[in-house]
């Protein structure tokens, strides 16, 4: 009878690896294959990269793309950027938020505080359309984990754009991508070496923003993954630890039966 | 020992510690179950409040929400401190002195919770016999200081964590 | 072991016993005869049970936080995955607890199709196990469609609008079933509901499948009858619930890797992207689990049939019993329906992968050969084999493996009652 289960076992985990294997459509080429740092059973997010990462975000990509699901006090979180209390409290303030109504009944917008969401460009869906050519931005807060190949995918469409082969014509706002799918995106190309500058003295070339905001954006997406990891490995080595005592039990109890089982 | 007897032992040993180990792994499964339904981090972050008390008038009072609760803010008149401050602190069921309820330099300002401490009602202002609040649940009364002089409330009205941002903006919590 | 002759040691004990024999029916459970030879496969009934229960807990907790509104859903979840304390902990339990559950499920039933376990006297615990399987299967859609993303929105269209194949009365049901004149707001709210309740309509039908189950007693690998208790047999407690732990322990093992490591490589990126009535998704796939008959409705070109094939590929397994004439019920004696066997288990592994891929060329041919190898093989290859097929020597009980010669499971009994 040992055959047949090494089949079966084989088997199943041939279904699992085939499903695992991600749909491939014919206009979609593989994305660059980025070595994250958060990658692995015990991958970190590089607290410096998230830094530099929500700097990008904020001067280059929140005039257009909300990250609704996001508040400032996220920033400070651990397993996150980490940024101080004092340096979350500043950036909060650094927005002016819609609160109300008051007394009166209006409106009225106050600096932001860590407990608020990060500030959505947009009124609404509609409006971010009807700014954008017709195409909504899409809300970065999971933005990773929606599309498939993830951090990688986000990292090469940043740095996919190129001039558009011959004979492929594009309408006006219209952009050639190599590896969104159906090469045309309706986002400019918004990086250009040394757009930013960054306070810790690092080099704003276009791949290092790239990375620090595509690094930004995964944790945006999986605000828990440090946490995860690191609960993760003990878990397991709980399981091992636990699932040797009972076969040793198991062993035990058995031997008291004549069995070849 | 004989050998029958070391082999007992090392079976007891290993049952045990299966079992002292699974019961471990239980524990720390049942604890995040129970953790979920502790308050969450988008309510803690709501901790605090601002309020701007520079539209009060001396004699009233407005009414915040605080944590879900209601804050009452009083801006006491000299006489109403004065009377606060005349009670004897013998004849309080909650012994404490006024001074200790507000802030030093401020007292003209009480910044209390709203919450009967008997079972949660919200006391009525400028009401019961004490010049204070009454509570219309249980009929509690409390004085121009929070602090309870008649009725089934054990305690005084709590008085939050909060300071003076500026002359005119009180933070709570 | 009889029932009747336990009595509580305690007087308390006694006093309660006498008033409702809940020792008793832990005495029987502990002391319950159970075939020594019971391999790994069997152990997965406890890791089901595992499974059941871990998707109540942690459905309950989640349902604690979770908004049923089609404005609010898919927020409400981001909020238990970044607020709620351990929330991103008991979501991903709960979504990948449900790949888990199906994966233990299959092996349950393919153990049962191979050593015999849905025949007499085992039918009514092999029905009452599709009835589990089929109640699992409508908890695992609904669910899916709670976090209100992409794939939950247009799963949800697809799958009910399967009901509009229904000639005359079709699309009055799909309606009815939407609650609206599309998936919308009614829709979610309803799934909420019937989602909560369809886990304790399955914990019901458990006890009677367990119930069944000890009546005639677990089946075995060698697939004989056997004498209850005798030296075939050993005590539940702790000869199987030791083995059933140590199995479970190796499955956590395994679905703890899946929690903490790639918790969303089962599910589908698209359902991040918040519902839109007005965007479908380029590629629309069911859960894994569901893939074989998905590529089974896709290989009909013909809306009602297909919908038509597709149930009946599951209620076809009802009159299993009937369908299979061998008196062996192991397949290890079966030299000829183990191949088929292991052919049936290709089949539906390939029809899960067509499932998920495009429904066209190659893999559409695919799935027309795997769906007509599948009904052939309950329909014809079932039947006609267990006719035809020379048995090998079956042993007469589990401990003494004497070889009879011959294929009637019922002369082990003999012997072992002479014994």
């Amino acid at each position: 009878m040992i055959k047949p289960k090494y089949k079966l076992f084989f088997l199943t985990f041939l279904l699992i690896a085939s499903y695992l294997r991600p749909l491939q459509s014919a206009e979609m080429i593989d994305p660059i294959k980025v070595d994250w740092s958060f990658k692995g059973l015990t991958g970190t997010f590089d607290r410096a990269a998230l830094q530099r990462g929500f700097q990008v975000y904020k001067e280059v990509c929140a005039s257009c793309h909300s990250m609704q699901y996001l508040s400032y006090r996220n920033l400070g979180q651990p397993g996150g950027p980490e940024f101080s209390e004092q340096e979350v409290k500043a950036i909060a303030a650094s927005f002016e938020i819609e609160d109300g109504p008051d007394a009166q009944g209006e409106m009225f917008t106050r600096p932001g505080r860590p407990a608020d969401k990060f500030k959505n460009p947009y009124p609404n869906v509609q409006a971010a359309t009807a700014a954008n050519g017709g195409a909504y931005p899409p809300d970065m807060s999971v933005l990773v984990k929606a599309r498939k190949g993830g951090a990688n995918y986000i990292y090469s469409v940043l740095v996919g754009y190129e001039d558009p082969p011959p004979g492929v014509n594009l309408d006006d706002g219209v952009y050639y991508n190599k590896y969104m799918v159906g090469n045309k995106i309706k986002m400019p190309n918004n990086l250009s070496d040394g757009l930013v500058e960054y306070s810790d003295g690092t080099e704003s070339t276009v791949d290092q923003m790239a990375k620090d905001v595509t690094t930004f954006l995964a944790w945006a997406a999986e605000p828990e993954l440090e946490e995860r990891h690191k609960t993760g490995v003990k878990v397991i080595i709980y399981l091992i630890l636990l699932t040797i005592l009972v076969y040793l039990s198991m062993k035990k109890i058995w031997s008291r039966i004549d069995t070849e089982v | 020992m004989s050998k029958e007897e070391k082999k007992v032992n090392r079976r007891d040993f290993l049952f045990t510690a299966s079992y002292t180990v699974g019961a471990v792994g239980v524990g720390a499964v049942i604890w995040p179950m129970i953790d979920q339904m502790n308050p969450d981090k988008a309510q803690q972050a709501l901790a605090t409040t601002e309020v701007d008390i520079s539209q009060i008038e001396p004699g009233k009072s407005i009414t915040v929400l605080w944590r879900g609760k209601p804050v009452f803010l009083k801006r006491r008149t000299p006489e109403e401190i004065a009377e606060a401050r005349s009670v004897n602190l013998d004849d309080l069921p909650d012994p404490q002195k006024d001074e200790e309820r507000v802030k030093e330099g401020k007292d003209e300002w009480l910044v209390m919770l709203g919450v009967c401490t008997h079972l949660g009602c919200v006391p009525l202002k400028d009401k019961g016999d004490y010049n204070g609040w009454f509570c219309p649940c249980h009929g509690s009364h409390y004085d121009v200081s929070g602090r309870i002089r008649k009725g089934p409330a054990p305690t005084n009205m709590e008085i939050p964590k909060f300071e003076f941002v500026d002359t005119n903006t009180i933070k709570i919590g | 072991m009889s029932d009747q002759e336990y009595t509580p040691k305690s007087k308390a004990g006694k006093w309660f016993n006498d008033r409702l024999p809940l020792l008793t029916l832990g005495a029987h459970l502990t002391d319950y005869p159970t075939p020594k030879n019971l391999n790994y496969w069997w152990t997965f009934g406890g890791i089901l049970t595992f499974c059941l229960i871990t998707q109540i807990v942690t459905g309950i907790v989640l349902a604690m936080h979770y908004v049923a509104h089609a404005d609010l859903a898919f927020a409400s979840v981001e909020h238990i995955m970044r607020d709620v304390n351990y929330g991103w902990l008991i979501r991903y339990i709960h979504s990948n607890g449900a790949s888990m559950f199906f994966l233990a499920v299959y092996i349950h039933i393919f153990r049962s199709l191979f050593y015999g376990s849905y025949k007499s006297p085992r039918e009514v615990i092999w029905i009452i196990g599709l009835m589990i399987y089929l109640l699992m299967m409508a908890a695992a859609f609904m669910g899916y469609v709670l976090p209100w993303g992409q794939m939950s929105f247009w799963g949800a269209t697809v799958i009910t609008n399967l009901f509009s194949a229904i000639p005359l009365v079709g699309d009055s049901i799909t309606t009815w079933l939407w609650g609206a004149y599309s998936v919308d707001n009614p829709t979610l709210n309803r799934f909420f509901s019937l989602h909560y309740l369809i886990p304790f309509l399955i914990l019901g039908l458990v006890v009677l499948h367990i119930w069944a189950l000890h009546v005639p007693g677990n089946n075995n690998p060698v697939g004989i009858d056997i004498e209850k208790p005798s030296k075939d047999t050993v005590p539940f407690h702790p000869y199987i619930t030791i083995k059933d732990a140590f199995a479970l322990l190796v499955f956590m093992i395994i679905f703890a890797g899946f929690v903490f490591f790639t918790p969303n490589v089962l599910g589908h990126s698209d359902n991040y992207i918040p519902a839109n009535p007005l965007v479908t998704p380029a590629h629309i796939v069911p859960e894994w689990y569901l893939l074989p008959f998905y590529a089974i409705l896709r290989s009909v070109p013909d809306k009602l049939g297909g919908v038509i094939l597709m149930f009946s590929a599951i209620f076809i397994l009802f009159v299993l019993p009937w369908l299979d004439t061998s008196k062996v019920r192991s397949a290890v004696f079966r030299p000829i329906y183990r191949q088929f066997f292991w052919i049936l288990v290709i089949d539906v592994l390939m029809l899960g992968y067509v499932g998920a891929m495009p429904a066209e060329g190659i893999y559409l041919v695919l799935a027309r050969v795997g769906t007509i190898y599948y009904f052939l093989h309950f329909i014809v290859v079932m039947p006609v084999v267990g006719y035809l097929e020379k048995t090998e020597p079956i042993p007469m009980s589990i401990s003494e493996p004497v070889l009879s010669g011959g294929a009637d499971p019922s002369i082990a009994r003999k012997v072992n009652d002479k014994a």
